[in-house]
C-alpha cells in the first residue's frame, strides 16, 4: 500500500503507457509476455530470478517499475484470467484490488481467487538492484537522485557495481555527486590502496553516516599508517561538521521551544509588565484557545487544513472576551493590590479548569495537525527541519511583531501606554482608562489564546495544559524586564534554548530544575530582569 | 503599653487556647476511655482529620505572619511544610526496618526496588530521631533563609517574590518527582510502621499524635503572638505598610524579613513533619503550587494579620473540603475557586475581620 | 580583580573575613568627624535616567549647624538630590561625604540613616496601620538589630522622650489613634516628630509646610529656626513666604546644578535666578 502511494504518480503515467501498449498487444497483460506471466505464476524462485536480471535488456522496461515494486511489497497477484494485480489491505478485513494494467480499483473481501506471486530473498535482492537500475535510467532527475539516496543508505558489491555502471552517462551534478559517494565507499572497502586516497578526500566531504563507517572500518583495517591517517583526519573532519549540524539543529529546537515560551508568556508580558496585573488565570486563557481550536476541529472535520487558520481569530476571541470579562467582574475591583489580583486570578484559573474538565471531560483531546505542517525540511543527512516547528517560529514572530505594532502605533496602544505610565493623567486628558484597562487585558488574553493555538499543535489539550505554562510564561516575563515586549521575545528564545542545550546531558527534568534555579538567581542579581526600565517611575 | 503581658488584651487568643487545652483533655478520653459503642465516641479517623487540621492550622498561622505582618505573600510554605515532612518521612521510613516488603534492613523498599546497593549519603543519620528532628526544623529553615537572604538583599518584592517563591516550589516538586533524587519518585515516602516504637496504627499513638499538633500549635500560636507584639512585630507592619520609609527611619529592612521568614519557615516545616506520621504518606504532590496558594486562601478566609484568623479559615475550609470532597468531589475546585475570588474581592478582612465588623454594627 | 587574585585573596592565611570581625553596635559605626565644619559635601555629582541629567555635576556644602533652604522649579533635581544623600538612589559619578569621614555612596539607606540623616519626604510617608506614639517608637533612636528589637521593652525614659516629642508636634492627644486617622497637616507634623526622635545630626526636609495652615506654618518655621544650630537642616521648599522667613542662606537649583547660592535678598536680586525661577 505504501509503496503504491509513494509511487502512484508514476504509476499512473506508466498506465498511460499500458493504454498505448494495449493498441497494439493482444496479450493478456500490455506490461509482460505471457511467458514472462507464466514464470511469475509457476516459475521457481530461480526462473523468476532469471526473469527479473533479464528485465533491463528489453526496451521499455521503465514502464515495469510499478510492477517490480508491488511486487518487492510482496503484493503482487495474478487474477484467474492472467491479469497482474496489486492486492492490499482495506479497512474492514477487506482487500484493495488494482488492475495494474488498467489503473482500476476495487474492494473485495476475499481474495482466494487469485494467485499470489511468491518471492524469497535471493528474489528481493536482484529486485531491489533491478528496482535501482530501472529508476538509474529514469528520464526524471528526482527518481534517480532517490535511487542513489536509497542505495546510500545500504551500500554493497551488488550496488556498487550498479553505479558504476551508470556512472559515467550520468550528467547531473547533484546524481553524480551521490554517486561518487558510493564509489567512493565501494573503493575504500574493496582496500586498494590505489584508490584509497582519492575515495578519503571524496568521503570526508560527506555527511552520510555510511561515509563515517566506512572511514572508520578503513582506518582501523588498513595497514598504510598514513592512508590510516588520511582517514582520521577525514573523520575528524566529518565530525566536525555533524557536531556544527547537530549544534543548528539543537538551537533550532530551542528556538521553536522558545517561541512557544514567547507566545504564552507575551499576553502576559502585556498584562503582567504594562499593566501590572498578575493574572496567574493566563495559563487558562491559553488552555481556552487550545479547545477552542479542538472545537473547531471537531466541527469542520472535513477541512483540518484550514481549521487551524480559522481557529486563530477564534481563540483570539473567545478568550479575550474570557479576559474581559474576568477584568470587569473581577481584577478592576483589585487594581493596586497586585497580591489580591493574584490570588483572586488564581481562583478564576481553578473555576476555569473545573469547567473546562466538566464540559470536556478531564481526559486529554488531540488537535490533528494538518498535512501542510507535517512533514521535514531535510537540509542534509544531518539536519532536518520539521515544518510544523518552523511554522510555530515563524508564527511567534509573526503575533510578536503584530503586538509591537499595536503597542507602538495605534491609538489604542497610546492609551494604554498612558494609562500604564499615569493613570490620573491620562484621564485628565481624556484617555477612557476603564475602557483602556479592558481593552489591553483583553489584547493580552487575546494573545493566551492565540498562543493555545500554537500549543495545540504540539502538545495534548488537556485542562492542566495552562498549569504547565503559567509558571514558564512568568519566568519568561520576569527574565526579560517587566513591560518590555522586546525583553520577552529576547527572554523566552533564550531560555527555550538554553533549555535544549542542557537537556542532552541533564535530562528535560533536571534541564526545567536548573534553568527555574538560574532564573531565581539571576533575579536575585538584577531584580529588574535583562531589559530593565530606568528613571522615576521604575522606582515606584 | 500593650505589650506588657502577652495575652493580656487578646481575649480570641486565650479563648483560643484554652480550647485546644480543652480538646487535648476531651479527645484522649472520647477515643480511648469511651467504648466505641457509645454516642460519644470518636473514632480514630476523626482524631486523625482533626490532628490534620491543627497541622494545617500551624502552617496557615506560618503564612500569616510573613503574609499578613510583612507583607511577603509566600506561595512556598507548602514548600517548606512538605521539607518538614520529608524529613520526618525519612525517619519513619528507617524505622520499617526489615519489614518492609523485600526484608531488606538497610533500605527502603523504593531503593530496593530502583536496584540501589546502598543508602545515598544524605540518608545517613535519619534512623535517629533527634536527628530527624534537628533536619525537620533545619532543612526548611536553611532553604528559607539562603533563599531569602538572596532575595531580600535585592530587595525582590512583592509579586515577583511571590512568584519566584512558586517558582522555588515548582523546581523542587519536579526535584523530588525524579527517582534519581533518592527520595521515592512520586511514590514518595509510605507504609510507615511506628514513630519512636509506638505503632502508627494504634489509637494510642493516633491519640498522641494528636496532642502534640495541639501542643505544636499552641507554642506555634504563642511565639508568633509574641513576634507580632514585640517592636519587631510593628516594624514588620512598617515594613509591610511602607518599607522604603522604614529603611529611611535606621532599620535593616532585609534583615528583620529574613529571621522572620525563615522563622515562618520552619513553623511551616514543623507542621509538616507532624502532618506526615498522622496521614501516612508524603509524596510530591504536597509541593504542588495549588497546595502553597491554596494555604493563603485559609489565611485570607480566616482574616489575615490577626494569627487567629488563619486558624479558623484553615480549619473552616479544610473542614468544607473534606465535607464535599466526599459528597461532591467535581464541586470542590468551584468552591475554593469562588472562595479566592469572593474573598479578595468583597472581604479582605476575612471572617474574623467580619465578625468586628458585625459587632461594630451592633454597638 | 581576575580570578587568581580574588582566589588567593579568599586563601591569604593573615585575611580576616567581614562576617568574622566582631559586629560593632549601630551607634558605633564610623563617627560623624565634623573637624573642617562641613557637614555634608556633594562633589561633582551627576545622575541621569534614560538620557535626562537630573543632577547635572552638583556640587553642594553644607556646614554644620546651618539652616539652609534649597529652592529651584520644578525638575531641577531637588528630590533626586536628596535621594542621593540618602541612598535611595546611586549616581553616575561624583562623591557624597557626610562629615569628613563617612562615605554616603557607600552605605545603605538604613546605615545612613544610622550614621544621622534623617528625611522628611515630600508627601508624608506615615505607617498608618500603627499608632501616632507606634510611629514614634519605632523611629526613635535605638538599637535597631532584629534580636534587640524582639526583645525591646519600652524604659521610662524613652516613654518620657517619645511624649515629649508628641507635646512638641501637638499630638499628645492622638497618641493611641492609628496614623491614618491623621488629617494632611497632622500627619506632616508626625513625621517631623519621627524626624526628630531619630536625633538626626543633618536633617533634610521636603516641603514641610504643604497642606498647612498659616499658624501651623508658622509653628514649623518656629521649630526649624530652633533646631538649627544643634543640627544642620536643609529644607526644600516651594512656599517662598516660609522660605524668607527662616532662609539665612538659600540655594537656587536648576536644571541638576546650582545656579545661584546666598542670602535671600542676594538671591532674589540675581539676575539669571530672575530669569529661570521668578519668570521675570
Amino acid at each position: 500500500m505504501s509503496v503504491l502511494r509513494k509511487g502512484r504518480a508514476g504509476i499512473y503515467a506508466a498506465l498511460l503507457h499500458i493504454a498505448l501498449m494495449l493498441l497494439f498487444s493482444p496479450v493478456h497483460s500490455a506490461l509482460m509476455p505471457d511467458e514472462d506471466i507464466a514464470v511469475l505464476k509457476e516459475g521457481s524462485y530461480g526462473d523468476k530470478s532469471d526473469l527479473v536480471i533479464s528485465l533491463p535488456e528489453r526496451p521499455g522496461a521503465v514502464s515495469l517499475l510499478p510492477v517490480l515494486q508491488v511486487m518487492l511489497d510482496g503484493d503482487l497477484y495474478l487474477s484467474a484470467d492472467e491479469k497482474l494485480l496489486s492486492v492490499t489491505d482495506a479497512p474492514a478485513d477487506q482487500y484493495l484490488i488494482i488492475d495494474i494494467d488498467a489503473g482500476t480499483e476495487s474492494v473485495v473481501a476475499e481474495k482466494g481467487a487469485l494467485k499470489r506471486v511468491r518471492i524469497n530473498n535471493s528474489v528481493r535482492r536482484i529486485l531491489r538492484r533491478t528496482i535501482a537500475q530501472l529508476q538509474l535510467r529514469s528520464d526524471d532527475v528526482g527518481v534517480r537522485l532517490a535511487a542513489v539516496k536509497q542505495i546510500i543508505d545500504k551500500v554493497d558489491t551488488d550496488s556498487v557495481a550498479i553505479i558504476r555502471e551508470y556512472f559515467p552517462a550520468e550528467q547531473d551534478a547533484d546524481v553524480r555527486d551521490a554517486m561518487a559517494l558510493v564509489l567512493a565507499v565501494g573503493d575504500l572497502r574493496s582496500g586498494d590502496p590505489a584508490l584509497a586516497e582519492a575515495a578519503i578526500e571524496t568521503l570526508s566531504t560527506s555527511l552520510e553516516p555510511v561515509a563515517l563507517n566506512t572511514l572508520q572500518d578503513f582506518s582501523e583495517d588498513t595497514d598504510s599508517t598514513l592512508l590510516a591517517r588520511q582517514a582520521e583526519k577525514a573523520i575528524e573532519a566529518i565530525q566536525g561538521r555533524v557536531r556544527v549540524y547537530e549544534n543548528l539543529e539543537t538551537l533550532y529546537f530551542g528556538l521553536s521551544s522558545g517561541s512557544v515560551l514567547v507566545l504564552a508568556g507575551i499576553g502576559l508580558a502585556i498584562t503582567f509588565g504594562v499593566m501590572g496585573v498578575i493574572n496567574m488565570a493566563h495559563g487558562e486563557l491559553i488552555m481556552l484557545g487550545a479547545y477552542t481550536t479542538y472545537v473547531i476541529q471537531q466541527l469542520m472535520p472535513e477541512l483540518i487544513g484550514i481549521s487551524i487558520i480559522i481557529a486563530i481569530p477564534a481563540a483570539f476571541l473567545v478568550s479575550g472576551l474570557a479576559g474581559i470579562i474576568m477584568e470587569r467582574l473581577v481584577i478592576r475591583h483589585l487594581y493596586g493590590n497586585p497580591l489580591e489580583t493574584l490570588l483572586a486570578t488564581f481562583g478564576i484559573s481553578l473555576i476555569l479548569q473545573q469547567t473546562v474538565r466538566t464540559i470536556f471531560s478531564p481526559l486529554n483531546k488531540s488537535v490533528i495537525t494538518p498535512d501542510w505542517m507535517s512533514g521535514l525540511l531535510e537540509v542534509n543527512s544531518v539536519l532536518a527541519l520539521t515544518w510544523n516547528r518552523l511554522y510555530i517560529i515563524v508564527f511567534c514572530l509573526i503575533v510578536f511583531l503584530a503586538l509591537v505594532f499595536v503597542m507602538k502605533k495605534t491609538p489604542l496602544g497610546l492609551q494604554v501606554r498612558a494609562v500604564s505610565q499615569n493613570r490620573n493623567m491620562a484621564r485628565a486628558m481624556g484617555v477612557r482608562s476603564q475602557w483602556v484597562d479592558a481593552l489591553t487585558f483583553g489584547l493580552g488574553s487575546g494573545i493566551a489564546g492565540v498562543a493555545g493555538v500554537a500549543l495545540s499543535l504540539i502538545t495534548n489539550v488537556g485542562p492542566n495544559l495552562g498549569q504547565a505554562y503559567i509558571i514558564d510564561s512568568f519566568m519568561v516575563v520576569v527574565f526579560g524586564g517587566v513591560g518590555n515586549l522586546l525583553g520577552t521575545l529576547f527572554a523566552g528564545m533564550s531560555l527555550g534554548v538554553m533549555n535544549k542545550v542542557l537537556e542532552p546531558s541533564v535530562g528535560a527534568v533536571l534541564a526545567k530544575i536548573l534553568i527555574l534555579v538560574f532564573i531565581i538567581l539571576f533575579i536575585q542579581k538584577r531584580p529588574q530582569g535583562l531589559f530593565p526600565q530606568r528613571g522615576r517611575a521604575a522606582e515606584g | 503599653m500593650t505589650r506588657m503581658s502577652l495575652l493580656a488584651d487578646d481575649v480570641a487568643g486565650k479563648r483560643f487556647l484554652a480550647i485546644l487545652a480543652i480538646l487535648c483533655v476531651v479527645v484522649p478520653v472520647a477515643n480511648l476511655l469511651v467504648p466505641s459503642d457509645s454516642a460519644l465516641h470518636l473514632s480514630t479517623y476523626t482524631v486523625t482529620l482533626l490532628g490534620k487540621y491543627l497541622c494545617y492550622a500551624l502552617l496557615a498561622i506560618a503564612a500569616d505572619l510573613v503574609w499578613g505582618y510583612l507583607g511577603i505573600l509566600s506561595l512556598g510554605h507548602g514548600a517548606f511544610f512538605s521539607l518538614g515532612g520529608y524529613a520526618m518521612g525519612m525517619y519513619l521510613m528507617r524505622q520499617i526496618g526489615d519489614r518492609g516488603v523485600y526484608g531488606n534492613p538497610d533500605l527502603p523498599d523504593f531503593m530496593v526496588f530502583l536496584n540501589w546497593s546502598e543508602l545515598p549519603w544524605f540518608w545517613s543519620g535519619f534512623d535517629q530521631f533527634w536527628f530527624a528532628m534537628l533536619m525537620v526544623v533545619l532543612v526548611p529553615g536553611v532553604l528559607a533563609y539562603i533563599f531569602g537572604f538572596l532575595a531580600f538583599r535585592s530587595r525582590v518584592t512583592g509579586v515577583y517574590l511571590s512568584i519566584m517563591t512558586q517558582a522555588l516550589t515548582y523546581a523542587l516538586m519536579l526535584a523530588f518527582f525524579r527517582n534519581e533524587m533518592g527520595f521515592g519518585g512520586n511514590n514518595g515516602l509510605t507504609d510507615f510502621k511506628d514513630l519512636l516504637g509506638f505503632s502508627l496504627q494504634s489509637d494510642a499513638t493516633r491519640v498522641g499524635l494528636f496532642m502534640a499538633s495541639a501542643l505544636a500549635l499552641a507554642l506555634g500560636y504563642v511565639l508568633c503572638r509574641y513576634i507580632v507584639q514585640s517592636r519587631l512585630g510593628l516594624v514588620a507592619v512598617a515594613v509591610r505598610d511602607a518599607e522604603s520609609r522604614t529603611r529611611f527611619i535606621g532599620y535593616r529592612v532585609e534583615h528583620a524579613k529574613l529571621w522572620i521568614f525563615t522563622f515562618s519557615a520552619v513553623l511551616a516545616g514543623i507542621a509538616g513533619a507532624l502532618y506526615v506520621p498522622q496521614v501516612g504518606i508524603i509524596n510530591p504532590n504536597e509541593f504542588s503550587p495549588l497546595n502553597s496558594i491554596e494555604l493563603i486562601v485559609w489565611v485570607a478566609v480566616g482574616g489575615r494579620a490577626t494569627l487567629i484568623g488563619a486558624v479558623v479559615g484553615a480549619v473552616a475550609v479544610n473542614y468544607g473540603k473534606t465535607v464535599l470532597t466526599a459528597a461532591l468531589p467535581e464541586v470542590w475546585l468551584f468552591v475554593l475557586g469562588a472562595l479566592f475570588v469572593i474573598v479578595t474581592v468583597y472581604f479582605p478582612q476575612g471572617l474574623v475581620g467580619l465578625k468586628s465588623m458585625m459587632m461594630r454594627a451592633r454597638a | 580583580m581576575n580570578m587568581t587574585d580574588s582566589l588567593r585573596e579568599v586563601v591569604r592565611r593573615e585575611r580576616v573575613f567581614d562576617f568574622l570581625v566582631p559586629r560593632q553596635g549601630p551607634r558605633q559605626g564610623p563617627r560623624l568627624d565634623l573637624s573642617h565644619n562641613t557637614i555634608l559635601y556633594l562633589e561633582d555629582l551627576t545622575v541621569s535616567f534614560d538620557g535626562f541629567r537630573a543632577i547635572d555635576n552638583l556640587n553642594l556644602y553644607i556646614e554644620a549647624g546651618e539652616l539652609r533652604c534649597i529652592i529651584g522649579p520644578n525638575g531641577a533635581g531637588k528630590s533626586t538630590m536628596m535621594d542621593i544623600i540618602t541612598g535611595k538612589t546611586q549616581p553616575d559619578s561624583g562623591s557624597a561625604w557626610f562629615g569628613q569621614s563617612i562615605d554616603l555612596l557607600s552605605l545603605s539607606e538604613a546605615e545612613i540613616a544610622e550614621a544621622g540623616i534623617g528625611r522628611k519626604f515630600q508627601k508624608p510617608t506615615v505607617f498608618e496601620m500603627l499608632t501616632v506614639f507606634q510611629n514614634l517608637e519605632l523611629a526613635m533612636a535605638q538599637d535597631k538589630r532584629v534580636w534587640p528589637l524582639l526583645r525591646a521593652r519600652l524604659s521610662a525614659e524613652q516613654r518620657d522622650g517619645i511624649e515629649q516629642t508628641l507635646e512638641t508636634i501637638g499630638l499628645s492627644d492622638l497618641a493611641s489613634e492609628p496614623a491614618s486617622r491623621l488629617s494632611h497637616g497632622q500627619k506632616q507634623w508626625l513625621e517631623i516628630g519621627m524626624l526628630l526622635m531619630q536625633q538626626p545630626k543633618l536633617l533634610l526636609v521636603d516641603e514641610p509646610v504643604a497642606g498647612m495652615t498659616h499658624q501651623e506654618m508658622d509653628r514649623t518655621a518656629e521649630l526649624l529656626t530652633s533646631l538649627a544650630g544643634e543640627r544642620s537642616v536643609v529644607v526644600v521648599e516651594h512656599d517662598m513666604d516660609f522660605v524668607r522667613s527662616i532662609a539665612r542662606t538659600v540655594t537656587v537649583l536648576h536644571q541638576g546644578a546650582v545656579l545661584a547660592e546666598g542670602s535671600m535678598e542676594q538671591v532674589q536680586n540675581d539676575a539669571r535666578v530672575k530669569e529661570v525661577y521668578l519668570g521675570e
